[in-house]
């Protein structure tokens, strides 16, 4: 195992030192010290090394990650593992705002609660919640997966594509165009691997479906006041 | 972007560490908002006295004598503190209108930056660094404190464009965020009769709490009411003699972390700004809700309201 202590290192030194593993690295733990709720900690990784940051994290920590796995011990800024393609993030503790924007592929676990925007413009990631999300969560959404064993804020999935979203607990309100939706045999399957994946103590037949309504997708002589 | 700090003292022991720390605070938040710098310090019982701390850009000469010159026009003694750019001046609670209608007459130039018993501001154009050595902040005591560093959006980078701005008797506002509606409202408060010095979109934040306040709202029926009447982004810590309040507008895109333990509870822009604290790995740390108003008072129990956004 590798420690990296960011404060005495500094954080160009750190990502540097990530972005050089080959993919057949044979450093593949790394521990990070001090990180002091540092910005852009362990961004743009492309390999399959493990990088566990031991404390609370600032804005767009593990930003860009492919294959390799992050683990924050602690709790996460705005913009946890945005636009992430493949890997997984793991936040012990809360992320702030618009945690997992716009990721293409990968899963994201978040132990604690996410705030505002998770998941706003994902486009093909997994993303697992234990505690609750917040208002204006996967605004856009194209696709991939939200679980949320808590509850969900405001206009959930607004305007959203074929993302899906399981929420065990109440949904505040549903955005433009978000709907619940039916719980068929594949649905139940696909969560039970989710709920599996992301190490939550949770029943698939506890949650409901949302989803689009597919109503925004072509123009619509009626909705023109609305355009 | 901006940067605010705010620290409220549970713990009396801490408070002659009150200035040091809050220093340490805003100075980690500089890279938000590197053009003006200011903090408010609330400092421990008056005693009957009260407190104006004015700002001149040529304090030699607008600060000579004037506690002599103030004397002979008001009752009581006048004691006066001067740092760099700032001078505080102490008078009998009583003659504290007096004073400052006085002052306007004896040195035109000089500007108001707070009034009140306990509340002194300190702000100029600068790094948080250079303005907290100017004025020797880190050697202020205090039960509680604000701090802001600004990132200048909305109007001209000047002493006065600077936060937190005295909303009214021992009250301050400092502001992440920007206001779309500040130029209507500023029409409309004019109008009202309330004195609006700048083009600052806060100043106008600022002036709306206080005209809601003389109009008979609370603090916290003020803040309420800027959830409907203050159009744009802001997340806003406001500062009284008893405490501090935090309120976010309902999109909440302007960052907010907060920290509470035994002996404070904490407030940054970022949790960076949080780390050095004592305890903090223990603290129990959150991020405000969107559209809610907290609150923090050395006298009542702590609120937390929300307002349908």
């Amino acid at each position: 195992m590798q420690t990296f202590d960011l404060e005495a290192q500094g954080l160009r030194e750190l990502n540097a030192t990530l972005h050089a593993q080959a993919t057949d690295t044979n450093q593949t733990v790394w521990d990070i010290v001090n990180p002091k709720g540092s910005h852009a900690i362990a961004v743009g990784l492309d390999a399959p090394i493990e990088v566990n940051v031991k404390g609370s994290t600032g804005y767009y920590c593990a930003g860009m990650n492919k294959q390799a796995t992050v683990h924050v011990h602690g709790s996460a800024g705005p913009g946890v593992a945005e636009n992430m393609m493949s890997g997984t993030v793991i936040v012990e503790g809360d992320a702030s705002q618009y945690a997992g924007a716009t990721g293409h592929g990968g899963t994201l676990i978040i132990k604690g609660n996410a705030s505002s925007r998770c998941g706003i413009s994902m486009k093909g990631i997994d993303i697992i919640v234990h505690g609750n999300i917040g208002h204006m969560s996967a605004f856009m959404a194209q696709s991939g997966n939200i679980v949320v064993c808590g509850d969900a804020g405001d206009a959930l999935g607004d305007s959203c594509y074929e993302a899906r979203f399981f929420v065990r607990g109440s949904v505040k309100s549903l955005g433009a165009d978000c709907i619940e939706k039916e719980m068929r045999p594949e649905h139940i399957e696909l969560l039970t691997e989710l709920l599996e994946r992301g190490g939550c103590d949770a029943k698939p037949e506890e949650f409901k479906r949302y989803g689009s309504a597919r109503q925004l997708y072509n123009f619509d002589v009626d909705n023109a006041a609305a355009y | 972007m901006c940067g605010i700090v705010g620290l409220f003292l549970k713990d009396k022991s801490l408070e002659p560490q009150l200035g040091d720390m809050l220093t340490d605070m805003l100075i980690t938040m500089t890279d938000r908002g590197p053009d003006s710098a200011g903090i408010a310090i609330y400092g421990g019982d008056s005693k009957g006295k009260a407190k104006l701390t004015v700002q001149s850009d040529t304090p030699d000469v607008d600060f000579k004598k004037l506690d002599n010159d103030l004397r002979k026009e008001i009752d009581g003694k006048v004691e006066m503190t001067i740092k760099d750019t700032h001078a505080v001046l102490e008078v009998k609670a009583s003659e504290l209108d007096a004073a400052r209608a006085a002052l306007t007459t004896l040195r035109p130039r000089v500007r108001l930056m707070s009034r009140g018993e306990s509340l002194e501001i300190y702000k100029e154009v600068g790094l948080p660094k250079d303005v907290a050595d100017r004025f020797e902040l880190r050697q202020m005591s205090g039960s509680h404190g604000i701090g802001h560093t600004r990132m200048a959006t909305e109007s001209a980078v000047t002493t006065m464009g600077a936060h937190p701005f005295n909303t009214g008797l021992d009250q301050c506002l400092v502001h992440n965020g920007s206001l779309s509606n500040h130029n209507s409202l500023r029409r409309k408060l004019r109008r009202e009769g309330v004195h609006i010095e700048t083009e600052n979109d806060t100043e106008v934040g600022a002036a709306y709490l206080t005209w809601k306040m003389m109009n008979g709202a609370t603090l916290g029926e003020a803040l309420d009411s800027s959830l409907d009447d203050l159009d744009g982004f802001f997340t806003f810590v406001v500062g009284t003699k008893d405490g501090f309040g935090v309120v976010r507008d309902p999109i909440a895109c302007k960052p907010a972390v907060m920290a509470e333990t035994d002996q404070y509870v904490a407030f940054g822009s970022e949790y960076r700004a949080l780390v050095n604290l004592p305890g903090i790995d223990e603290a129990r740390v959150w991020e405000p809700e969107p559209a809610t108003v907290y609150f923090w008072s050395h006298n009542a129990t702590p609120t937390a309201q929300e307002k349908a956004a």
